[in-house]
């Protein structure tokens, strides 16, 4: 079988981020980035059924600047097999991301498409679902666990009071969850033999369909800080406060 | 226009999200629809026709729709939506799951996890693990918009039930079936709609170390809840998991007990109206978002605070 992996290019996630000094935006400029946590248990998940055996080829695909090769390779460091870039330079949206997945995954005709749940700077949750619906194909999202059958796939997904089990047919849109798996450390030799390894790059203004942006950001700005607390010396004036100041307990 | 609020339930009762969503609803105009999809649901739609603010329930009702599965559940609001500007619906794991599937049908974007309305086009919503704020502009033809519970007080009960109707049940997409679900069984009250929460993280130790916690827990009538670290470490199931890919909780008090406090944890719980937070490394980022901390030994410090109370 075959498996289509897409990966996002964020901000890396132990980095705070900040406000542009004229609020229209998030300061990326200069950050140090990364693969999407997400993304990078999707691919992990991915290698790890091919190391099982059963799947033939494992293609990863990314949208957006040119600097996306980066995370590209670093999808193939771990072991993907071939990598395709969807270039642009507009602001993408889950909507328009899923409408190019869907052009891709018509193309490539994977038998399962692993998708990270959701990246850590847009924090949307969107775009495996939008895939899904677009493509026509049978969804899974927040799995922890995949067993594919000839056919179908068994699946236990992640819910608000637990876990849920479905059976979906193949090919399928699936969305990874915390559980699902660890992913690897990358190693340098594996870095030195993704450099070899085959990298497509696609124009997305030569695709033919809409992907501009469907909302616009009119401002960011960051939270209320919350008022300074106090430090306490024992559980008797925690109590004593909470049940007297806070007036909680 | 009338605008259309998605409720989750189990068939009997409607889960905590649904009054909250309606809340929201409330910003956006006056006529609002409930649909109420599954099976032999009429207690569930009976009591959605009783929150407040409500005008009228929709019920599709038919076995397939029993398990609300993503491909069936988009292509029953689907078959209503074009009569709604706008369709909301929680931001749980229910709504997270099928909604955006409705906005790809209708070629529009979906607003995700609005903490704020600022009018029927504009909306705030938190990223970058809710350290940014950022207002959005929708011009879509049709809003789908999941909404963060916490951001938006749950609708009261209104004084006489909205009229409940029938509407025809979508078929089954037959593309996924439903096996069966493993729920947490606890008598404590839920996550996402306790008033108390008691939180462990990777200072707990084990998974066997969280019966302190519990002890507490039950004390405060609380529910009890865990970080990221926590649920690596294998300490407890990944439902418990409070942060930014785990639930948005902002209870009355949250006691979080041996939890550093990383940005994603953080981003879970930091809207919660009292934060207290025992851990043992004065240097812990938890304390900087703390109301009251203490720099002990939490297998010391819980033990004495649970025979406190």
């Amino acid at each position: 079988m075959k498996i289509l992996v897409p990966v996002k290019r964020v901000v890396d996630p132990n980095i705070k981020a900040r406000v542009k000094a004229d609020g229209t935006g998030v300061e990326t400029a200069n950050l140090k980035m990364a693969i999407n946590p997400f993304c990078e248990i999707a691919v992990e998940q991915a290698v790890r059924m091919k190391e099982e055996g059963g799947v033939d080829e494992i293609v990863v695909v990314s949208i957006g600047v040119t600097q996306c090769t980066e995370t590209i390779r670093t999808a193939l460091a771990m072991g993907a097999d071939r990598g395709i870039l969807v270039e642009t330079t507009l602001e993408m949206q889950p909507l328009a991301v899923a409408k190019i997945l869907k052009l891709i995954a018509e193309k490539e005709k994977p038998d399962l498409v692993i998708v990270g749940k959701q990246a850590i700077d847009d924090d949307c949750n969107q775009t495996g679902q939008m895939l899904s619906a677009l493509l026509g194909w049978p969804q899974a999202t927040f799995v922890s666990k995949i067993a594919v059958a000839g056919d179908h796939a068994d699946i236990t997904r992640e819910v608000d009071g637990g876990l849920e089990k479905l059976t979906v047919k193949l090919p399928a849109v699936m969305t990874t969850d915390l559980r699902l798996n660890e992913p690897r450390y990358v190693t340098l030799p594996n870095i030195m033999k993704s450099k070899k390894k085959p990298l497509e790059n696609v124009k997305a203004d030569t695709l033919g369909i809409d992907i501009a942006p469907r909302l616009t950001t009119l401002n960011v700005k960051e939270p209320p800080q919350r008022g300074a607390g106090v430090k306490l010396a024992d559980v008797a004036e925690l109590v004593n406060k909470l049940k007297n100041e806070a007036k909680v307990i | 226009m009338a605008i259309l609020v998605i409720a989750e339930h189990d068939n009997k009762h409607l889960k905590p999200g649904a009054a909250n969503a309606v809340a929201a609803a409330t910003k956006l105009g006056s006529d609002i629809h409930v649909l109420v999809a599954g099976s032999q649901c009429a207690d569930a739609a009976a009591a959605a026709a009783k929150i407040a603010g409500v005008t009228k329930v929709l019920v599709a009702d038919a076995p397939q729709l029993a398990a609300p599965l993503a491909e069936n559940m988009s292509a029953q609001v689907l078959a209503i939506a074009e009569n709604y500007t706008h369709i909301l619906a929680a931001a749980t794991g229910g709504g997270k799951n099928f909604m955006p599937r409705v906005a790809a049908l209708l070629d529009v974007a979906q607003v995700s996890d609005i903490s704020g309305i600022e009018s029927a086009d504009t909306f705030v919503r938190p990223i970058y693990a809710g350290n940014i704020l950022s207002t959005v502009q929708s011009k879509d033809r049709i809003k789908v918009i999941t909404v963060r519970m916490t951001a938006f007080d749950p609708a009261g009960e209104a004084a006489s039930a909205a009229p409940v109707e029938s509407i025809a049940a979508v078929a089954d997409s037959g593309l996924t079936q439903f096996q069966g679900n493993e729920l947490t069984k606890s008598t404590r009250p839920e996550l996402i709609a306790a008033r108390v929460i008691v939180s462990g993280g990777r200072g707990m130790g084990s998974g066997e170390n969280f019966k302190i916690l519990e002890a507490l827990a039950d004390k405060l009538g609380a529910a009890v809840g865990a970080s990221r670290a926590a649920v690596d470490s294998g300490f407890v199931p990944n439902d418990y998991q409070v942060g930014q890919t785990g639930k948005i909780v902002a209870p009355e008090l949250y006691i979080a007990v041996g939890i550093s406090g990383a940005i994603q944890h953080l981003a879970g719980m930091k809207d919660s109206k009292v934060i207290v937070a025992i851990n043992k490394d004065a240097e812990a980022p938890i304390f900087q978002i703390a109301n009251y901390w203490i720099v002990d030994d939490l297998f010391k410090v819980v033990p004495e605070l649970t025979a406190a109370l």
